[in-house]
């Protein structure tokens, strides 16, 4: 049977990775190829890289930063950040990208995912999403969760998976940041209302989240995570020895 | 030499890199003269099985790959490139392959468990039955991502993995090969299966 995937998430502005890491042993904390390397060769199951440049000279850094991690890398590849267009999609693609993940992009203009399904296939498109409780219903934010969209989150995310999203990422941004647990209601509303994977985000802090994740709800396929990853609070192989010893099925 | 076919489905991009990290030399090309050279072919593809059987035939590649795994040179379909190599595909219709390989293409909708998603998306364990490539294999996790697979192929069936049932994972007839999983993606795991077609 398929395995539950720990998939940990790159911040990437101008070709570095943000806030960098403290591992041991990486002569470069901030590059995203040594930290790739690095992720692949110490348990990780997929890597997300995340694009959070604004300008046009920060973006073509990141698609060749991408092309030497795709190069070096042989585990699937999440893209994200800035995708917007058809022509975003191939540009990310043609650098070794498995999979692309769209969010604001898709708001803007929600055809994209039917047409990029279209195009490259449902596994390719990733719907990621940034919701919060809003009046007692989830609601979708965009542009990184600062604007409310005043979408309903469950509405938003059966439309995309209907137009061939294979895959969705919650960010719930109730629990980023705050380090006490994934948020097990708004997963489970949304494991509940698709049949595609789902990947929580936001809100791991130590291993036992992550325990706690899978044995609560068995239908979510992976857990992402970003700094408890880079600042070593959470290791991956430590966690995937502990997931096994629950006897949640993982690849070790 | 690893020659990749290139009949204008999916990105080869993993594909070329993974061969080049082995040390191995690789071209990725569309000319029958300059696949010819090659010593190890691989029929790589993603997407639909009608759509990619179509390329294969409209750029006349298909008999050329006929004949060259006829001649004993070692191939590799690689996930919808594994599945061309059968008789004929169920997908949306009914379509024939490339016939190399006895067996034919079918949908996991039905015959796997309902509760189980599709497509078989993820890292899976290698069982292995026969056959050399895959042997050091057995118990390894590897990369899929389908929706169909191939059956009656008891003959060339070399390893399966279990989805709700067993799937077929890889087959070996002679010097034909094929993965339904991605050797490019599932780490040192795949690279190794590679390295290992290559030396053959």
């Amino acid at each position: 049977m398929i395995t539950k995937r720990i998939i940990p998430c790159l911040d990437v502005r101008d070709g570095r990775v943000v806030k960098g890491t403290n591992f041991l042993g990486l002569q470069d904390v901030a590059s995203p190829v040594e930290l790739g390397k690095f992720y692949s060769e110490n348990g990780a199951d997929e890597l997300v890289f995340y694009d959070i440049t604004a300008s046009a000279e920060g973006r073509k850094l990141f698609t060749d930063i991408l092309t030497q991690v795709a190069s070096t890398i042989f585990i699937p590849l999440t893209v994200g950040g800035g995708i917007n267009t058809l022509e975003d999609f191939d540009r990310v693609l043609k650098c070794g990208a498995d999979k692309v993940s769209v969010n604001s992009g898709a708001i803007r203009n929600p055809e994209l995912v039917a047409a990029a399904a279209r195009r490259y296939g449902d596994q390719c498109v990733v719907l990621s999403v940034d919701a919060k409780r809003v009046e007692g219903g989830f609601r979708v934010f965009s542009k990184g969760g600062r604007e409310d969209t005043g979408m309903d989150l469950l509405s938003w995310v059966k439309r995309c998976v209907d137009s061939g999203a294979g895959e969705v990422v919650l960010n719930s941004i109730d629990t980023d940041g705050v380090k006490q647990g994934f948020d097990l209601e708004m997963l489970e509303a949304v494991c509940d209302l698709v049949d595609v994977p789902v990947i929580a985000s936001g809100g791991a802090g130590c291993e036992e989240d992550f325990v706690t994740l899978f044995r609560r709800l068995p239908k979510v396929d992976a857990g992402l995570a970003a700094s408890i990853f880079h600042f070593g609070q959470v290791q991956i192989l430590r966690l995937k020895r502990r997931l096994q010893e629950e006897n949640i099925l993982v690849r070790l | 030499m690893v020659g990749i076919i290139d009949y204008g489905v999916g990105n080869l991009f993993s594909l070329q890199s993974s061969f080049r990290s082995l040390g191995e030399s690789v071209f990725v090309s569309s000319s029958r003269e300059e696949l010819n050279q090659a010593d190890h072919l691989v029929l790589p593809g993603v997407g639909a099985f009608a759509d990619a059987a179509g390329k294969l035939t409209q750029t006349g590649l298909d008999a050329f790959v006929k004949d060259r795994a006829a001649a004993g040179k070692p191939l590799l379909g690689i996930c919808l490139g594994m599945q061309l190599l059968f008789e004929k595909s169920y997908e949306y219709g009914q379509h024939p392959g490339l016939g190399i390989l006895k067996g034919q293409v079918v949908p996991m909708e039905g015959r796997i468990p309902a509760e189980l998603k599709i497509p078989h998306m993820g890292w899976n364990r290698l069982q292995w039955h026969q056959g050399t490539l895959l042997r050091e294999s057995q118990g390894q996790y590897v990369y899929f991502v389908h929706s169909y697979f191939a059956e009656g192929c008891d003959d060339s069936l070399a390893a399966v993995t279990e989805y709700g049932i067993p799937i077929t994972a890889a087959v070996e007839k002679e010097n034909v090969f094929g993965c339904q999983f991605h050797p490019e993606k599932s780490g040192a795991v795949g690279l190794e299966i590679l390295r290992r077609f290559c030396k053959l």
